[in-house]
């Protein structure tokens, strides 16, 4: 766990970049900042690794003063992942990857085998081992990146904007093997980011920040999206927050009627639906919305594991459905 | 054009005065002089490069060097310490510090910063910092200051041959002094064609500790 307590930074020429953070950042779960630019998001993760150190207040880790210990020690021990990866341009991929297994006195053939078996954890093939970062794509560069913060197996990892230097197609990919790679390692995460859609996507707690370091709301992206605490927050996740909070309900308790009622649909021999828009029980109720909107018949069809059609939903039952939802909350 | 001193074999033996040992007094007085002088530079210049205090010296030491007339400040340096090797190497090491400290600083500077605080931000310490990631990504630059360093220097090493000492100078000290223009040809003459060796020489050197990831762009 990574506790704020009372954190202040101000700098010199009198700015406050962070305003009496108190903050809790829970053991393997992944906590994303998240704000306007100015807000203090990057300061504070910056001083969890002491890249800034604070003004006032204390950041324990585990109960552990990080003032307390020895700065390069203290970092070796925190994976950090910055934008545009910040790879070694001199060194070649696999180097850079073992670039802290060997501060901790590693030789270099431990720290190597290491790093070969940390590319392929992060997708990479063992091709890329003797290239130089140049030779790489921003999105290759972004998996050395984290390659190299994960080499030492830390407890705790600090991102700074992981994944805004590239483009949509190739985040959407890195936001997949994040939660894929996170759910299986269980780090505790501290990760920045100005974009609320990718914090709500991959945070399991979210912390929005304010302009002068305010904190202004920490809870699940859920409790943000139904219950932001102010204006603030409601006009930062933004105005279609109410459809998105539908991606954290699922389609299970969506009742469904007889696939017979809506002849449209149709079934080939073993039951199983033609060009109707499809769902299960595990997708979300914004999955399901969607698929209604877009479908030209106004009619999702829902399959079981054998991929047949088990019942079929329209617009209006889903809007019954949300109805009913908000009557028991 | 006289190329007959050149291309006589007799002054292409090993005896005193010869070309080749005069080559070889003059290579002496440059490598000693890049030595020192690069000893003295590139501590300083890494240093006001890593920590960015003394900029302004870094700057204006490149500047200054430059505008000091060599053979002025060798005579100066005869009149107080007297004959001999001495005042030739520091009227060269002069030469050699403002583009080394220079580069060094400016290589330095002009890293990525990003790079840097990931250095930093992984655990390095700053020494492991500069010797890691600093001075590695700073060579290119580094290198250039330094042959520049160098070809200037093999081209002014002929000073000290107007204090008495050899070098590729008594060449062209002695051939004015004696009408011999042929031979103060061939001086010129292998005094250019060293510099563009010791270039080509330098190159190489560059390619082997330069980390190919650095130029693969």
């Amino acid at each position: 766990m990574i506790t704020f307590d009372d954190v202040v930074k101000v700098y010199p020429g009198g700015s406050t970049a962070v305003d009496h953070l108190s903050l809790e950042l829970p053991t393997g779960r992944t906590t994303v900042f998240v704000g306007p630019s100015g807000c203090g998001k990057t300061t504070s993760l910056r001083m969890i690794n002491r890249m800034i150190s604070p003004t006032s207040g204390r950041i324990l880790i585990d109960g552990k003063d990080v003032a307390g210990q020895d700065e390069a020690v203290l970092r070796r021990g925190i994976g950090y992942v910055i934008q545009h990866a910040g790879l070694f341009p001199h060194r070649t991929v696999l180097d850079n990857v073992a670039t802290v297994p060997m501060l901790l006195g590693k030789t270099r053939r431990e720290a190597r085998a290491a790093a070969l078996e940390l590319l392929d954890r992060v997708g990479l093939a063992a091709e890329f081992a003797g290239r130089y970062p140049a030779q790489l794509s921003g999105g290759q560069q972004q998996r050395v990146g984290v390659a190299r913060a994960l080499a030492a197996d830390p407890p705790v990892m600090l991102m700074d904007e992981p994944f805004s230097a590239v483009d949509p197609v190739v985040r959407e990919g890195l936001h997949r093997e994040f939660l894929r790679l996170q759910k299986d390692l269980g780090k505790t995460i501290a990760m920045v980011t100005h974009d609320i859609d990718e914090a709500i996507k991959l945070g399991d707690v979210v912390a929005i920040f304010r302009q002068g370091g305010v904190l202004a709301q920490v809870g699940t992206p859920q409790e943000l999206l139904t219950q932001p605490a102010d204006e603030f927050v409601a006009e930062f996740v933004g105005r279609d927050r109410g459809l998105r909070s539908l991606s954290f309900e699922s389609a299970a308790g969506l009742p469904v009627r007889p696939v017979a009622e809506a002849p449209e649909v149709l079934l080939d021999d073993a039951g199983r639906p033609q060009d109707a828009a499809t769902f299960t029980q595990e997708d979300s109720l914004r999955l399901v919305t969607d698929l209604t909107i877009t479908s030209p018949t106004g009619i999702a069809v829902r399959v079981g594991p054998d991929g047949k059609a088990d019942g079929i939903v329209s617009h209006h039952d889903i809007a019954d459905h949300i109805a009913r939802i908000k009557g028991q909350k | 054009m006289n190329l007959s001193y050149l291309l006589d074999p007799s002054h292409w033996d090993f005896s005193d005065g010869s070309i080749p040992t005069l080559i070889v007094s003059h290579l002496w007085y440059v490598l000693l002089s890049l030595v020192i002088g690069t000893a003295i530079a590139l501590p300083i210049g890494l240093w006001i490069g890593h920590t960015g205090r003394g900029s302004f010296l870094a700057i204006n030491a490149g500047n200054a060097g430059r505008s000091l007339p060599t053979l002025g400040l060798l005579m100066l340096m005869v009149t107080l310490l007297g004959l001999g090797l001495t005042p030739v190497l520091i009227a060269l090491t002069v030469l050699v510090i403002p583009p080394v400290l220079t580069s060094a600083y400016a290589g330095i500077r002009n890293l990525d910063h990003r790079v840097v605080d990931a250095a930093k931000g992984v655990g390095m310490r700053p020494w492991q910092v500069l010797t890691k990631v600093e001075l590695p990504m700073a060579l290119p630059v580094l290198m250039s200051g330094f042959r520049s360093a160098a070809l200037q220097v093999v081209a002014t090493a002929t000073v000290a041959a107007a204090v008495g000492l050899n070098g590729l100078g008594r060449l062209l000290i002695d051939g004015l002094a004696v009408n011999d223009y042929s031979r103060v040809l061939a001086g010129a003459i292998v005094v250019a064609v060293l510099a563009v060796l010791l270039d080509l020489v330098l190159a190489q050197v560059q390619r082997w500790i330069v980390s190919p990831g650095l130029s693969k762009r």
